[in-house]
């Protein structure tokens, strides 16, 4: 917890978009997060074995997704603020071999608890107008 | 061969620790993204009150999913890992991860349910500090399809 960078949660409405952007995923994406998480599923950098598990081919990882989710809370919360993070992975994101799929995140504040001061951010991640993330909940810890 | 049941409740480590770098922060950063400067300069980290850089919110993935693994390949279990995905994910976080720390976690089956064709296998990871004091609970779920084509 940092109070430093801490939102006030005075300021808080239910309702309120507090950040949102558009990421760019291309493999290099891809594979740069598979060295840093030390996830080497092949379905993420492999097309002939993505499509051999019948997947259209490369995805992004379920974890990727939910962790620009998460950059995008963090960096309007402050970093270490945000003390719960959970997500449903409903949708993959296909990957091209060449170009990007643009996918959008936007973090609206979805409930307010007054009593602990806590802030629960309802995360969106979109790709091509439908949801990949189902349930992703930010909890920021205003007190 | 399906999941089985019966080894819900097991447990596995804790297993060797896990020492968090400024490097590996920076590069999980990188990785998904995240711009707070303090992910980056342990300046700007020290200046919000921590030790040193913070970890973003789903870099503990990296050690839980070295402990979850062992779930996945005790043979026992019966998870065939062509058949698997990744259904969901949370973190509690303790407390921030920081670089310095030394983690250390530990994994118990939640929970195996079967529905029409389909295991969903919970695992809670536990990471601990060097103090084993507790840094961050991950519960993460697989979905493992049952059909034998």
């Amino acid at each position: 917890m940092s109070e430093e960078t801490l939102p006030a949660f005075s300021s808080l409405n239910i309702g309120d978009q507090v950040a949102g952007r558009d990421v760019e995923v291309t493999r290099d994406t891809l594979v740069r997060y598979a060295a840093a998480s030390g996830d080497f599923n092949p379905i993420h950098y492999n097309d002939a074995f993505a499509q051999q598990v019948g997947l259209p081919g490369v995805i992004a990882h379920g974890m990727f997704t939910m962790g620009i989710g998460a950059s995008v809370v963090e960096e309007w919360a402050g970093a270490g603020n945000v003390v719960d993070y959970q997500a449903r992975f409903t949708r993959p994101v296909p990957v091209p071999a060449l170009g990007a799929a643009t996918v959008s995140v936007t973090a609206v504040v979805g409930a307010l608890d007054h009593e602990l001061q806590r802030a629960r951010i309802d995360v969106t991640v979109t790709f091509e107008g439908a949801k990949v993330l189902g349930k992703a909940q930010a909890i920021v810890d205003c007190a | 061969m399906p999941v089985n049941p019966e080894t819900q409740g097991r447990s596995y480590g804790p297993f060797e620790p896990y020492e968090v770098t400024r490097g590996a922060i920076r590069a999980f950063a990188d990785a998904v993204d995240a711009r707070s400067g303090a992910h980056f300069s342990p300046e700007v980290a020290r200046a919000e009150g921590y030790e040193d850089v913070v970890a973003p919110a789903t870099f503990a993935a990296i050690i839980a999913q070295k402990a979850e693994f062992h779930v996945v390949a005790d043979p026992e279990v019966g998870v065939d890992f062509s058949k698997v995905v990744h259904a969901d994910e949370r973190f509690t976080h303790h407390r921030p991860i920081v670089a310095g720390d030394v983690v250390r976690a530990s994994v118990i089956i939640e929970s195996i349910t079967q529905r029409a064709g389909i295991s969903m296998v919970t695992s809670r990871a536990e990471l601990t500090d060097a103090d084993g004091v507790p840094v961050t609970t991950v519960m993460s779920t697989l979905a493992v399809r049952e059909d034998q084509s």
